[in-house]
């Protein structure tokens, strides 16, 4: 199977480990895996904002880039969402680049997705092991995409990783691009919602397979004392593979004291 | 409002809406929980009536720093959000997407004639004598009603609750005539004596709780102070008892128009719809026109829908049909019955674009599931729609301009598109009212340079890749100066510092959570090394 990965300017610039897992993860499972590298950025920032010109040069670029490609896939729910949702519509009208751009959205998957249902891997069978407790946060774009419970299936596949549930984890963790810039307010007060209730878990590992969404809540942990470790599923199952060295990067590692103690963390700004 | 004036459309064909078996169930009724707490705040003014342009921040900011506001609003949505996913499941299984899809397609396919709908309603409504007028805006509208209750004579009024009533701000003016005006929903009577507002489209009071009640009928009733629910129900029901036996008139809104009937539906939990509706010798009914349905079979859907997505309950507890005044042989009913058909803004959103946000049943369902909502409550939206479908619709009616944050006070988490029962897709509205305040300049132009700079920038790979070399040294260099760098062990794809006080586009960032540095080397820098080593394995 010939791969075309899309790594989104998030997790090349501050998550490089989730492309490097996604790769290694593929390329065991005998995929042939390309990086085009003219790749930017899908554009959803400025679709988002309304920049809907602005975002349709860079969605024609992405579909150049991916012309000849025969599966694209990308470590984000968000960005997978952005061109498979929105790309034929900002073409809307457009016959030959509407038809392209549904072209690109039909062959392009998330990476959970990917593996769920199109290679369909047993991690059972290829013998997955990973020791520890774990958390998983869902990002609200698999919504848009139909992810549902794909993810939390391939974790429970891993033999040693004891998984605790999410409580609330349908609630958005307050990211949204611009919007944690534009309401810090809200959004922070969101973000510590999430924050008490990964905290409510006792895990020491949250798997979280959006970048903006591990920026952004990881930030809030580091900030109100939680001291867990972010990774997103690719790094974990490369790591319970064998396919790449563990690395355990706690927001708070034993002798840092926190600011503020995790008690103090919750929903509610008082 | 001419009738007439409406976009014409093709003669409806019925088989666009045909009709599937509906749910067999028969769960039971989950009632609205008081929270608890004090909450000592009394409005000198409605806190719906704002200036504009309307700037949400400074409620925001209240909102996000009132822990007892978050607690109530949050405990309450988050039940009716997990009441109203276990019920539709329970009744629809997997129908339950057909069965929005359905809602939907009955309520698009009916505002996409509205003009033969409307008329089809006028028509029957007129037959069974019920007199219709039409009211293009709020004044209008008012007007109207404050004609009515002058030529009767009016003294008392009693009215059950109407979000249309809310929008035009009409207590207000009927108080103004000497017309006295109780609200009988329990929530809304409650809200009425502290001076207050709705905060939530189907929970009007769910930013209040049991204490706040006590205050106010304290204060305002001079009974002796208790917290018992049962208590203050009681006095409530003694004092609305009175109104409804001197009540002259009666004011209602509609949650459904049946054209092919002419009938006016209200759903209510508590009864006092039907109390205000039958009880008065006068009736003015004020529904906003996209509430047609064209017939009664396809009622039966959007009720379902409607209670399930609302509270969680299979069917609303009172499901009240008006077809005319009282007739010679029936015993209750008004011997005058109006009906007020208001457009307020909803004519011009009946274009192709934007018509899809006019098909909203009023549900709250997006209130109760958005993330946002429930961190801010209703007043934040400053107008009487809130939540997600106020952040969209709000500025349809009254104007992009006057409501310039509401369509970016969302983070497009898309849980609100999910929760509709009519489908409206409320994520895509946000944008394309982002987009068309980009096209007004209603944005400001800092704010338009900087994503235009930005979208420049990632055009070519060469500045993305520079833009992104930049953006890490900055970072790591910050982090540098604070010590939080590379203490996490020595892999170059993986340690990274943290900032707590950036400068700059991320000074809001760092105001409420840490922000992450880049790692030293990028995944581009990885994938040339892995090629290199494909490469050499190969030869």
């Amino acid at each position: 199977m010939k791969v075309s990965i899309f790594i989104t300017c998030l997790s090349d610039t501050f998550y490089p480990r989730t492309g490097i897992a996604m790769v290694k993860v593929l390329e065991h499972l005998g995929c042939e895996v390309d990086f085009p590298q003219a790749q930017t950025c899908c554009g959803q920032p400025m679709y988002n904002n309304g920049f809907h010109d602005e975002s349709r040069e860079l969605a024609k670029r992405m579909i150049q880039v991916f012309e000849n490609s025969d599966h694209v896939v990308t470590p984000s729910g968000s960005c997978a969402a952005m061109v498979r949702d929105y790309y034929p519509e900002l073409f809307h009208g457009d016959h030959a680049w509407e038809h392209d751009a549904r072209k690109f959205a039909d062959k392009t998957y998330e990476f959970i997705e990917y593996l769920v249902k199109v290679l369909k891997v047993d991690l059972t069978q290829l013998g997955a092991k990973w020791k520890g407790k774990a958390t998983y946060h869902y990002s609200c774009h698999l919504r848009g995409i139909g992810i549902t419970n794909e993810a939390e299936q391939i974790i429970r596949q891993i033999d040693g990783l004891e998984y605790v549930p999410l409580e609330k984890s349908e609630q958005c963790c307050g990211f949204g691009g611009t919007f944690a810039m534009k309401y810090p307010d809200i959004s922070g007060t969101m973000v510590r919602d999430k924050v008490a209730c990964i905290a409510a878990t006792g895990a020491q590992t949250v798997i979280s397979n959006d970048a903006g969404c591990t920026m952004n809540i990881s930030g809030s942990c580091r900030r109100e004392g939680a001291g867990v470790a972010f990774k997103s599923l690719a790094e974990i199952i490369a790591e319970s593979l064998g396919l790449m060295e563990r690395h355990d990067d706690y927001l708070h590692p034993a002798g840092q004291k926190p600011r503020t103690a995790i008690a103090g963390c919750g929903p509610i700004k008082t | 409002m001419n009738p007439a004036s409406l976009p014409k459309s093709p003669p409806p064909e019925p088989k666009d809406v045909h009709v599937l078996p509906g749910p067999t169930d028969g769960s039971a009724f989950t009632g609205a929980a008081m929270g608890q707490g004090n909450i000592t705040e009394i409005h000198d003014t409605n806190p719906l009536d704002v200036t504009l342009p309307y700037h949400m921040q400074p409620r925001v900011e209240k909102a996000t720093h009132d822990a007892q506001l978050q607690q109530f609003v949050n405990s309450a949505t988050l039940s009716k959000d997990r009441a109203r996913k276990r019920i539709c499941l329970e009744a629809f299984g997997d129908n339950y997407n057909r069965m929005r899809e359905l809602g939907g397609r009955i309520k698009q396919h009916t505002l996409d004639h509205l003009d033969y709908y409307l008329e089809q309603f006028v028509t029957n409504a007129a037959a069974a004598g019920a007199k219709v007028h039409f009211a293009e805006t709020t004044d209008e509208a008012n007007g109207i009603c404050l004609d009515i209750a002058r030529k009767c004579g009016a003294k008392l009024c009693v009215k059950s609750k109407s979000m249309v009533t809310e929008e035009m701000h009409l207590l207000p003016k009927l108080e103004s005539i000497g017309v006295e005006t109780v609200e009988t929903d329990l929530g809304e009577f409650i809200l009425q004596l502290d001076k207050d507002a709705p905060s939530h489209i189907v929970q009007p009071m769910i930013h209040k709780d049991r204490a706040a009640t006590a205050r106010a009928f304290t204060r305002e009733l001079h009974v002796e102070y208790t917290e018992d629910p049962g208590k203050l129900c009681q006095i409530a029901r003694n004092l609305l008892r009175n109104k409804y036996r001197q009540a002259d008139m009666g004011i209602c809104g509609g949650n459904f128009l049946i054209a092919d009937t002419g009938t006016v539906v209200i759903c209510t939990n508590e009864g006092n719809g039907r109390l205000c509706t039958s009880a008065p010798r006068v009736l003015v009914a004020f529904v906003g026109i996209e509430k047609l349905v064209p017939s009664l079979e396809h009622l039966g859907v959007l009720l379902k829908l409607l209670a399930r997505s609302a509270t969680g309950q299979p069917l609303t507890v009172y499901n009240h049909f008006m077809t005319g005044p009282r007739r010679p042989d029936e015993h209750d009913g008004p011997e005058e019955m109006h009906i007020i058909l208001v457009d307020n803004g909803r004519v011009k959103t009946l274009k192709e674009e934007t018509r899809e946000m006019l098909r909203c049943i009023r549900c709250g369902a997006c209130l109760n599931t958005c993330p946002v909502y429930r961190k801010i409550g209703g007043h934040a939206y400053g107008s009487v729609y809130s939540g997600p479908i106020g952040a969209i619709l709000t500025p349809m009616l009254k104007g992009l301009g006057n409501y310039p944050d509401l369509p970016h006070a969302s983070s497009l988490c898309g849980a609100c598109y999910e929760a509709c029962p009519v489908k409206i897709n409320i994520p895509k509205f946000l944008i394309q009212l982002r987009r068309d305040q980009i096209k007004q300049k209603i944005t400001r132009w800092p704010d338009r340079l900087i994503y235009r700079v930005w979208a420049a920038t990632l055009r070519n790979s060469l500045t993305y890749r520079l833009g992104g070399w930049m953006q890490k040294w900055m970072f790591r260099l910050q982090a540098r100066g604070n010590g939080s760098l590379g203490r996490a062990g020595s892999d170059p794809y993986a340690s990274r510092g943290w900032l707590s006080d950036a400068p700059g586009p991320v000074k809001s960032w760092t105001r409420e959570r840490d922000m992450p540095t880049p790692p030293a080397r990028s995944f581009r820098q990885w994938w040339d090394e892995h090629e290199k080593d494909k490469k050499s394995k190969e030869a």
